[in-house]
């Protein structure tokens, strides 16, 4: 047991130790991953190493890691930094943002990369020549049109409910992850939804943009934006990427990664190599079978250090509060509160305190997997049989003895099942670690959400489901090993 | 070893269970504690190793009062065997007769040995020490109970209704492998049972409760007499 403490210290001082690399963030979504591996290959041309810590989830998470330093860099938009980060109503420029970035966050902004994806509401061809609409302004006389909207756009400051209340819409509102937002469209599910004026989808699927005739939606310039304690050369090499996408670029970049599934290196190599941005290089993308085999691998470090770190405090916790029966009741209290948190709610509150990466995501699982194995120690233990304890006291055992020769061991099967059910928890919940950047079999789950691409998804879903048997099957194991046959459920 | 209680009384809640109970157990003798059940003759077992603290009274062991911060230790000089045998479910036979062994690090040729000793006592089988309880018979569980009672070779053994539950053919066999050991070895050994007939058979002295107050004790002849008065009544 301390052989395996020991080795889970060097494992995530070993993943925390990352100072001479340039760590590199995304937010999930097709643009984000190809302009963050555009500002990762850029960067590496230039001879710095590069950690890539995608899946960032969205603008919270992302400038929260930025902020607290467990990122360097990540493309982001001027108009969200403006609204969502200093929280003006309108947009500033570029100088403006970097006074009071730099300021406020001592964080910089590159110039821009040369294209503006602003938000923009898109319906169907056929739905436009039927209705003859092609005006933002021209929504609002048709109430009853279904707004299918992403959660991110609903709730922002340029979103959906000041857009409504500046153009007088009165339609009801949806909200569904962007990536299932063109499925729904074209399975007619939904009329409207909102869009990034760059997205690749928009041509492929007749869709078109309804004009912004009173120009709500800022400017949104893709720029880099970075920590002020970046070297100098790599600040450089970031103002490579100045004027160099144009909208259209960007567009056919990615509808690549919807339509052509080519990875987003690929794809961001294959641009800046066209550009003359970077030299050609050497190595092949690595095959899906050592991606999954590594992510899978990560997935069980993420399980196994949380369950472990669980397993120490639960079960002694549980023995040391059991015969107070006040206590358990409080401490189960609280435990099951934790368990009431959803978990990717309890993933995006670890940012502020651990910043993003393995720590948080290994700190939540195991939050997760306390209540479990506390209860079932507690319940274990008080469930013995009474008359056993009475003996165990009456032939003269102390009471330690009595804990470690007769209720512990009773109470085994029920401690078991508690771990049991831990692990399997912490299996399916580790796939959200990927939000945080942890990594795992969740990066497939969420970038494939992100691209709409179900193969992607399920080459995460599926090793996640084989995984989650296997401890099954695992625990089955142990217990056969632990229990006295007569005593196995 | 020498037992006695002075002036014990214990109520459970606002009931009393025991009253004015003072009794001298005979060194070495089996003394059979007799009565209806809810007559208190469990609790008064049970204060003898302080399990149960009477609300007043003494409890005297080897001249001394008990004392009850030390309960454990003087425990594995009192042997205790329970109706059913009390095994536990998820230890061998041989790891449930020496559980007292191991807790006091005993060495494992004095375990084996001492485990040997006893199932010869008790006429079991060595076969039966890979066993789990629940393969037994109820006769044999008992018999196993007796040997993880008697491991450390008290000088006291206190027995609940340890028979109560057996066949009458099978309580024979075992009343004679306790008076056997009683004769290899004499100790202190203090039997409650509803049973007259048990009492008869084990008994060298008797005491008899009801409703928590001393009704009768004596020695064996007394026993016979209180027994024929006793069922002549009813």
């Amino acid at each position: 047991m301390k052989v395996l403490v020991l080795l889970s210290f060097t494992f995530i001082s070993w993943l925390a130790n990352g100072q001479s690399t340039i760590r590199v963030g995304a937010k999930h979504f097709n643009e984000g991953y190809i302009l963050s591996e555009t500002i990762a290959l850029v960067l590496e041309d230039g001879g710095y190493t590069v950690e890539r810590k995608f899946n960032l989830g969205g603008t919270t998470v992302s400038f929260e890691a930025l902020r607290t330093g467990a990122i360097d860099v990540y493309p982001e938009y001027t108009g969200t930094i403006s609204k969502e980060i200093l929280k003006k109503d309108s947009a500033f420029s570029i100088e403006e943002i970097n006074n009071r970035v730099s300021r406020l966050y001592q964080l910089e902004i590159s110039k821009p990369y040369g294209f503006n994806n602003t938000y923009a509401l898109l319906i169907h061809k056929d739905l436009k020549e039927k209705l003859s609409i092609s005006k933002i302004s021209e929504l609002k006389k048709y109430p009853d049109l279904r707004l299918g909207l992403s959660y991110e756009f609903i709730d922002r400051k340029d979103g959906w409910n000041n857009l409504a209340a500046f153009y007088k819409l009165p339609q009801k509102t949806i909200a569904l992850e962007h990536g299932l937002a063109y499925q729904a469209i074209r399975e007619d599910k939904i009329d409207v939804t909102d869009a990034y004026s760059t997205d690749g989808e928009i041509e492929m699927f007749d869709l078109v943009l309804l004009e912004d005739d009173q120009h709500f939606f800022p400017d949104y310039q893709a720029v880099s934006f970075y920590s002020a304690g970046l070297p100098l050369p790599a600040k450089k090499l970031l103002h490579k990427l100045t004027n160099t996408i144009s909208e259209e670029e960007m567009q056919r970049l990615n509808a690549k990664a919807l339509f052509e599934k080519l990875s987003h290196l690929e794809i961001a190599r294959d641009f800046l190599i066209k550009k003359g941005l970077i030299k050609p290089s050497r190595n092949a993308a690595p095959s899906n079978w050592s991606l999954i085999a590594e992510k899978a691998w990560r997935h069980i470090t993420l399980t196994f250090l949380a369950l472990i770190a669980s397993i120490l405090v639960a079960v002694p916790l549980g023995v040391s509060i059991f015969k107070n029966q006040r206590l358990s009741k409080i401490i189960l209290y609280t435990t099951g509160i934790l368990q009431t948190i959803p978990s990717i709610a309890l993933l995006a509150l670890m940012i502020p305190v651990l910043g993003i990466g393995v720590m948080p995501a290994v700190v939540t699982l195991f939050l997760y997997a306390l209540l479990p194995i506390l209860r079932n120690t507690v319940i274990g233990l008080t469930t013995v049989d009474p008359v056993l304890k009475k003996v165990a006291m009456a032939i003269g055992l102390t009471a330690w003895n009595s804990l470690r020769l007769v209720e512990i061991p009773l109470a085994m099967p029920m401690i078991l099942a508690g771990i049991r059910t831990a692990a399997v928890i912490n299996v399916g919940t580790a796939t959200l670690a990927a939000f945080i950047g942890a990594g795992g079999l969740g990066e497939f789950i969420v970038t494939g959400l992100a691209l709409n691409n179900t193969n992607m998804i399920l080459m995460g879903a599926v090793p996640a489901a084989v995984l989650a048997i296997l401890t099954e099957l695992i625990f089955e194991f142990i217990e056969r090993l632990l229990i006295p046959k007569h005593l196995q459920k | 070893m020498k037992v006695a209680v002075h002036d014990i009384m214990h109520r459970f809640k606002e009931k009393a269970v025991l009253s004015n109970i003072s009794y001298s157990f005979n060194e070495n003798k089996i003394t059979v504690i007799l009565g209806k059940s809810g007559s208190g003759k469990t609790t008064l077992l049970q204060i003898l190793n302080g399990m149960i603290k009477p609300d007043a009274g003494t409890v005297i062991v080897s001249n001394v009062r008990l004392n009850y911060d030390a309960l454990s230790a003087l425990r594995t000089k009192i042997g205790y065997v329970i109706q059913q045998a009390g095994l536990f479910p998820h230890l061998s036979v041989r790891d449930n007769i020496s559980i007292l062994g191991r807790v006091s690090k005993q060495g494992d040729e004095d375990i084996t040995t001492r485990i040997n000793q006893l199932m010869n006592l008790v006429q079991l089988p060595i076969s039966h020490l890979a066993k789990y309880p629940h393969e037994l018979s109820g006769g044999e569980q008992q018999r196993v109970g007796l040997c993880r009672a008697m491991f450390l070779d008290p000088p006291a053994l206190l027995m609940d209704e340890p028979f109560a539950s057996l066949d009458y053919e099978t309580k024979q066999d075992i009343y004679q492998s306790l008076l056997d050991i009683q004769k290899a070895g004499p100790r202190t050994i203090i039997v409650v049972t509803h049973d007259w007939d048990e009492a008869v058979k084990l008994s060298d002295h008797f005491i008899w409760l009801e409703d928590g107050k001393v009704k009768s004790h004596g020695d064996r002849t007394e026993l016979l007499i209180a027994k024929a008065l006793y069922f002549k009544q009813t």
